[in-house]
């Protein structure tokens, strides 16, 4: 089983919020759609789910146009930021719902509900209604009706975004295994790079209601299509700066000049833009063929593993990150250094032209 | 500005007369100094909210007083503690334009117009919102709202403290930094005292020079971010903080060496005389696990899974019965998933029924 | 949002249909049907055209005259229980607690009024205040204040207009509590922490996130008050003279008392589309000054 979008575009009052998406999604597999706030992550579950028709374009399942087809007719469950759940019934018959609905003999609803609660560890609440339990568990009782019900589609929007950041993290680790074992096809959307890769599959990135780039995580992660892709997917932001090269050196805009080393000598002369993330820009390494700049600290944020030095250079903002605790006082000038073979080149139109090979 | 004192401080919404295990907020002592970045962080249920709702005087404590620079200002209704508070969700006034809503609260005591002027086109500036200061507020995104929410908690410059209560919950990753790093340049700049309530650990963490870790109503750590990632006082504080959490591993402690799964590691200090009946862990964070080709002297160890986060990567493993997450370089791999871990032993805590337990 | 098109659904819309016609869409022809004829009983019509219409709109004839006499009263009624009942029904949703058993008691005591049918709010007024018998009249008149709803025209309005306070302010006061319930306990400790006012709160929080219900209200009120028929019928009669005769009444003495047909069949249409068209600009300058607040966000 699939489901493809052809070319979908969605108008809601004149205003696109989905332009022109086209994407498959196969049986077993693992989707997370990323991108930032009213980026048209839910839209396009709206209209996986049949929830919503498109303006234009078609909906597939199987080579096979559902476009307007019923909701109800399509195999589809939801999880939702919130947690929906039925108050007065207990967590098994919370979880038992759809097993219910589809007049499932008895013996068989026992078995799946039971399999479905050792899978999100919620064997011992089983005889709770959801108001008795925390936030975490009533996320995972959703999660278990939805993954009960057997559907070929399951889609999950944000769904620990109302969760502690320990629930979250705990989540996160186990949602990967509970997919795998389950064999539909999973989206999941989330505007947290970091819950992308913790997740792997597949990553669509999302943009202003179009699809960016669509690929392996780790792929998307590492080679960028474009600076879009780039900065949607870094946490802490990229940092960014523009080049011009030239005769062999390249110039970097605020005045610094370095020979075109690494990823630079393969350019043609002209204008480009230079992304690279947190972890990719060295403070005082001191190693061989760095290109350096002269920045200032404005803020140090320091979380006990890591530093992260907020620098400011030239017109433009960066961030480093360091392992252990670095403390620079505001104001302090350092030298941050560029590895001319560890960065992201992008033309003037915004295409990735150069990136590390092996990252 | 002002000096906070928590003496002897607890609350229960079911009365003073409640039993006091099930007090929300259990007795608590501490001084934030004025001028100080605080951040109250914990799980949902810990106390923190109650907590801040003493401070601002939302809820009036069941024991126990709050001062203010030494004066007792617990019978004082919020209007009158001279707080100002930054919420969960945006809180804007409809009718009004960016730039009333950033002076309301001077406005409202009567402050001169050339004053508010002056205050609001500071805030204003300080927050990015020049452009917007004649627009009507409820016409923005979600994040410019909260930026008026914080301006209007910074805009008063004679506050005792500023409040926040999780004021980054709205916010997209890419604008957290932003904010993130601007709320600690404005307390730079605004000389303010200010008090953060998150569950969250990076945003606590990041903001506040000092952090204070509450669990089940308690206060269990105080103390720099340093501190609280590299001597947790309590187990506790050693999952929540640290992302993945410290390997908290239950052990056999004698003298200056630890026992796990039949396996010795070797300790800093000595640890005789540990009381007997204690439940006895370990405890080290992944950052000081080392992974390596399993060998002789190595605690053996089979890898699960590496969860690669982008920029560093945790292999999973598990010894017997054991989990551990352990930080691996790029590209590390080892034959047959099976490994040998080597701990850092000036890293490695002794905990005593959760507490940490100093060697000698 | 459009759903997906289920053609099914239509055949269970198809009895709600069939009942509209019945009850409302037929009857409505027949009415249409009557404002265009002329009748002397025996089931007997003649054609008339616009003529009823042409006397109605005509402040010079007897039935004009009547009309218009009536419509003013009506205007002038529902202004004035308009202009009482929703300051009152806010001032009484503002002072009514928020939490505790208490909310359940006042939410009772207030809805015990809209229990009652019309025409028993209508006589336990109309004896009530009389002068003999009912408490208020008796005790009114023994203060020395010369009472009688029954001879006194401005007695029988203060009458009509403090009965239909009693009877609906509740209405409104259920609705502007139940848009204060919505407002999100935040915005109140925000406003005390910024040492907003009372009337600061109130202004800035509460009556702009009152203005949907509100706007319902007033829509609800205007129209129950513009076809106000029973309690004033029940009370006064209409009287003294024609003072307290609202549309409505007018309506029905020239339908069943003259039996003209034809007259009270245009009046009726026209009655019906002033309180449209009144309800529609309502709505449509409420709905406006309730835009501009309208959050504008794109897809961005």
């Amino acid at each position: 089983m699939s489901v493809t979008l052809d070319h979908v575009t969605r108008l809601i009052d004149g205003v696109p919020a989905i332009r022109d998406v086209s994407l498959t999604l196969e049986r077993g597999t693992l989707s997370v759609l990323l991108g930032p706030t009213l980026s048209g992550k839910t839209s396009i579950m709206r209209l996986l789910a049949g929830l919503d028709k498109p303006t234009s374009g078609r909906v597939l399942v199987d080579a096979k146009d559902v476009t307007g087809v019923d909701v109800r007719k399509r195999s589809v469950a939801m999880v939702y930021q919130q947690f929906i759940n039925y108050p007065s019934l207990t967590v098994y018959e919370n979880i038992a719902s759809p097993l219910r609905v589809q007049r499932k003999p008895r013996l068989e609803i026992e078995k799946r509900v039971q399999e479905a609660a050792r899978l999100l560890k919620l064997e011992p609440y089983l005889d709770r209604t959801p108001l008795q339990l925390s936030g975490g568990q009533q996320q995972r009782t959703a999660i278990a009706r939805a993954l009960v019900k057997g559907a070929d589609l399951v889609l999950l929007d944000e769904p620990l975004a109302n969760l502690d950041y320990k629930l979250r993290e705990e989540l996160r680790t186990e949602l990967p295994r509970i997919f795998e074992a389950s064999g539909a096809i999973f989206v999941y959307a989330t505007t947290e790079p970091t819950e992308a890769l913790l997740l792997g599959g597949r990553t669509v990135c999302m943009w202003e209601g179009e699809v960016l780039q669509a690929g392996d995580t780790s792929k998307v992660y590492r080679h960028p299509d474009t600076l879009r892709v780039a900065q949607v997917f870094s946490d802490p932001p990229l940092n960014i700066v523009g080049i011009e090269k030239k005769n062999g050196s390249v110039q970097y805009a605020g005045g610094v000049q370095a020979p075109a080393s690494g990823l630079y000598a393969g350019l043609g002369d002209g204008a480009y833009r230079v992304g690279f993330r947190a972890h990719q820009l060295e403070l005082a390494s001191g190693a061989a063929g760095r290109h350096a700049f002269h920045a200032t600290v404005t803020v140090t944020e320091i979380t006990g593993s890591e530093s992260f030095v907020h620098l400011s250079r030239d017109a433009s903002n960066w961030v480093a990150v360091l392992h252990g605790v670095h403390e620079f006082p505001p104001g302090h000038v350092l030298d941050a250094a560029l590895d001319p073979n560890n960065l992201f080149v992008f033309d003037a139109a915004g295409r990735l032209v150069a990136s590390p090979g092996a990252m | 500005m002002a000096r906070i004192d928590l003496v002897d401080l607890a609350h229960s919404y079911s009365g003073n007369a409640a039993p006091a295990e099930s007090f929300a907020l259990k007795p608590v002592t501490m001084t934030w100094r004025q001028g100080g970045a605080y951040a109250l962080l914990g799980p949902s249920g810990c106390g923190k909210t109650t907590l801040l709702n003493l401070i601002s005087g939302i809820v009036t404590p069941s024991r126990g007083k709050i001062l203010f620079d030494g004066v007792d200002i617990t019978p004082l209704s919020t209007q009158r503690r001279n707080i100002a508070q930054v919420f969960q969700f945006p809180v804007i006034y409809d009718t009004m334009t960016v730039g009333q809503n950033l002076a309301f609260p001077l406005k409202n005591r009567g402050v001169p117009k050339a004053e508010i002027d002056a205050r609001v086109a500071e805030i204003a500036d300080l927050l990015d919102l020049t452009p917007y200061l004649s627009r009507k507020a409820t016409r923005l995104t979600a994040d410019a709202k909260q930026k008026i929410s914080l301006g209007r908690g910074l805009v008063r410059s004679d506050v005792a403290a500023v409040l926040f209560d999780e004021p980054l919950t709205v916010i997209d990753p890419e604008l957290k930094w932003q904010l993130r790093s601007k709320l600690k340049a404005l307390h730079r700049a605004l000389d303010l005292t200010m008090i953060y309530v998150t569950h969250d650990q990076t945003e606590a963490l990041t903001f506040a020079d000092t952090v204070v870790v509450m669990h089940d109503g308690r206060v269990v750590q105080s103390g720099t971010p340093a501190e609280l990632f590299d001597r947790p006082a309590h187990t506790f504080v050693g999952y929540f903080i640290g992302s993945p959490g410290m390997n908290i591993v239950p052990a056999e402690v004698r003298g200056r060496e630890a026992r796990i799964d039949g396996h010795t590691i070797m300790l800093n200090r000595n640890y005789d005389g540990l009381p007997k009946a204690a439940k006895i862990e370990i405890g080290v964070r992944p950052e000081f696990v080392n992974v390596a080709p399993p060998g002789s002297g190595l605690l053996a160890a089979n890898i699960e899974r590496i969860d690669d986060l982008g920029r560093i990567r945790f292999a999973r493993v598990r010894v017997g019965d054991v989990k551990f997450a352990a930080r691996v370089p790029a590209g590390f791999s080892v034959p047959d998933n099976q490994a040998g871990l080597v701990f850092d032993p000036s890293h490695v805590h002794v905990y005593a029924d959760s507490l940490l337990v100093e060697g000698t | 949002m459009d759903k997906t098109v289920n053609q099914k659904a239509w055949f269970l819309v198809l009895p709600v249909f069939l009942v509209v016609a019945f009850s409302a869409i037929l009857p409505l022809m027949t009415v249409v049907n009557y404002s265009m004829q002329d009748t002397f009983g025996n089931n007997q019509f003649f054609w008339n055209g616009v003529g009823w219409f042409k006397e109605l709109l005509d402040p010079s004839t007897d039935l004009g005259g009547r009309f218009f006499a009536s419509l003013w009263r009506n205007l002038f009624f529902s202004a004035v229980i308009l202009a009482i009942e929703v300051p009152l029904g806010i001032v009484v949703a503002l002072s009514m607690p928020r939490q505790g058993w208490s909310v359940a008691a006042c939410l009772v005591i207030l809805a015990l009024p809209l229990l009652i049918p019309w025409n028993v709010v209508g006589t336990i007024w109309q004896i009530f205040g009389r002068p003999d018998i009912g408490l208020l009249g008796y005790v009114l008149n023994n203060l020395g204040i010369n009472y009688n709803y029954v001879s006194n025209e401005f007695d029988a309005w203060a009458t009509v207009i403090v009965m239909d306070v009693w009877h609906w302010t509740s209405l409104v006061a259920l609705l502007c509590y139940a848009g204060l319930k919505s407002i999100p306990d935040a915005y109140y400790q925000a406003a005390q922490i910024d040492g907003a006012s009372r009337w600061a709160v109130f202004t800035a929080i509460q009556l702009p996130k009152m203005h949907r219900v509100l706007l319902i209200a007033v829509l609800l009120r205007f129209m129950d008050s513009f076809m106000i028929y029973t309690e004033p019928f029940v009370v006064t009669g209409g009287g003294p003279g024609n003072s307290t005769t609202f549309i409505s009444i007018e309506l029905v003495k020239i339908a069943l008392g003259q039996f003209d047909l034809g007259k009270a069949a245009a009046l009726s249409l026209v009655y019906n589309l002033i309180i449209i068209i009144v309800c529609w600009v309502f709505y449509t300058v409420m709905t406006n000054a309730g835009a501009e607040r309208r959050p504008n966000q794109g897809v961005a």
